[in-house]
């Protein structure tokens, strides 16, 4: 058996964020996930009615999957191994190369394929991040970030999971940082996160965006409380709030984690502002899980006792709190 | 969310896979990263879905004994899919797939594809091939 020694396995609520954090320890670069999630900027709520899956419309409580590993490294200034494969065969060699070497690999994988996910998990979604850290015979051993234990996969699994078509299909991809910059100017970095996360939730050039997006959204469930029959409401609510809780975002879609990263931006930097957006955050983090505990009921009596308008006023309130904190974060 | 308020409901999707890791603030306003057995929420919008699915292939069941539509439609949905992401899962065309759910087209079909779908639907190929068959001796066949 291989096993990389000096990797310590860490569960973390989201996976690229996760995969993310944990490759740059490694490095000895220690940023917490939260800390990778806000200074990557990939906070955001995004409802794209036009992008369907399984007949519902995309749902989004951050930027899309791969934005991370694209794009944090480069800004941090860590040089940084990224390659996708065309042959299968190629790819299989190299990541067997890696661990031969004790080089820990980032990979991209499809949960369709990821045979130790709970079989009701399995859906076709191709953005799974996962660290292979040894190989045991036929298996790799996975540091799965979403998972408190090291899981095991199999080699034709993982070719699968790896080369899995579709939608951001992974293409093989397999990444990993080089080099760790000496320093890091956090006041610089979160700044200008922050700055940029502020934009695209106020002022996004379309109306599906940001606070326009959670508007936008809560305007359809309003009319569709009036028109659309009772199953479809339900699969449509069912589908938010999955998005929301079950896909990994740390609790209320993503925004519990936001509001730590902007609590630890206040410690390194003493800004008051950061606090008080914290604090604020937490609140609209607690109204989005109210909004899904509403949800809940509202499916589970199958649409018959709870009225829907209310959970869209719930979706308001959701836009309204983060609208001001945003505001407020302007001034950083 | 304060840490005592984080849901343990114990899910049963969940069971057998650990925890989840989630945020939540501690007693003096502080964030740390802590476990959750899971929330009854996500548990029973996910059971909504899969119900939904199982409803559909459910009725695909009946559709293709009844030789209104190919085999590939029962498995579509078994395997929490669409057409739109089969297409895409296979590399083929979506009317290509839509064709295929014609029984006297897949009737058709050559063995390599009908294994395509076989190792996408992760069952053997006689699933596809004598589906019928399959369903009138037991009708409870599990996939």
């Amino acid at each position: 058996m291989t096993l990389i020694p000096d990797f310590e396995h860490q569960h973390f609520a989201h996976c690229e964020s996760g995969v993310m954090s944990a490759l740059l320890k490694h490095k000895g670069l220690e940023l917490s996930e939260p800390m990778v999630f806000g200074l990557s900027g990939a906070l955001s709520f995004a409802y794209l009615p036009f992008l369907k899956f399984g007949n519902m419309p995309l749902v989004s409580y951050r930027m899309f999957p791969g934005h991370i590993v694209k794009k944090f490294p480069k800004q941090l200034g860590v040089t940084y191994f990224r390659r996708t494969y065309k042959d299968p065969a190629q790819a299989k060699a190299e990541l067997d190369a890696f661990v031969e070497q004790g080089q820990v690999v980032g990979l991209q994988t499809s949960a369709y394929f990821t045979t130790y996910f709970p079989p009701e998990m399995r859906f076709h979604f191709n953005a799974h991040n996962i660290v292979i850290i040894g190989r045991h015979g036929d298996e790799y051993l996975v540091s799965d970030p979403v998972f408190d234990q090291i899981q095991r996969i199999k080699a034709d699994d993982l070719q699968k999971a790896r080369f899995a078509k579709g939608l951001s299909a992974p293409k093989g991809l397999a990444h990993y940082p080089i080099q760790a910059p000496a320093g890091i100017n956090f006041e610089k970095q979160i700044k200008k996160a922050i700055k940029k996360t502020v934009h695209m939730m106020l002022h996004a050039p379309v109306p599906w965006i940001g606070i326009k997006g959670i508007r936008h959204l809560a305007r359809r469930v309003a009319r569709l409380a009036v028109k659309a029959d009772g199953r479809y409401l339900r699969l449509f609510m069912g589908n938010i709030v999955r998005m929301q809780e079950e896909i990994g975002t740390g609790g209320g879609g993503f925004r519990f984690m936001y509001a730590s990263f902007l609590q630890e931006a206040h410690d390194l930097t003493g800004w008051p502002v950061l606090q008080e957006a914290s604090v604020r955050m937490t609140e609209a983090g607690d109204t989005w899980r109210l909004f899904a505990l509403e949800s809940a009921k509202f499916i589970k009596n199958k649409g018959r006792t709870a009225e829907p308008d209310r959970l869209a006023q719930l979706l308001r309130q959701c836009g309204e709190k983060e609208k001001e904190i945003y505001r407020m974060l302007k001034s950083v | 969310m304060k840490v005592d308020e984080v849901p343990q409901d114990d899910i049963p999707t969940f069971r057998g896979h650990g925890t989840k890791a989630i945020y939540a603030v501690d007693a003096v306003g502080r964030y740390t990263k802590t476990t959750t057995s899971g929330w009854e929420v996500e548990e029973l919008v996910l059971r909504d879905v899969l119900e939904d699915f199982e409803h559909k292939a459910a009725r695909a069941k009946e559709r293709v004994v009844g030789g209104e539509t190919s085999p590939i439609e029962y498995f579509v949905n078994k395997r929490l899919m669409d057409l739109s992401a089969l297409s895409q899962a296979m590399g083929i065309a979506r009317w290509r797939v839509k064709r295929h759910l014609k029984p006297k087209v897949f009737n058709k079909l050559d063995d390599t594809l009908l294994q395509r779908y076989a190792d996408l639907f992760r069952i053997d190929v006689a699933a596809l091939k004598n589906f019928k068959e399959m369903i009138a001796r037991d009708p409870d066949t599990r996939f």
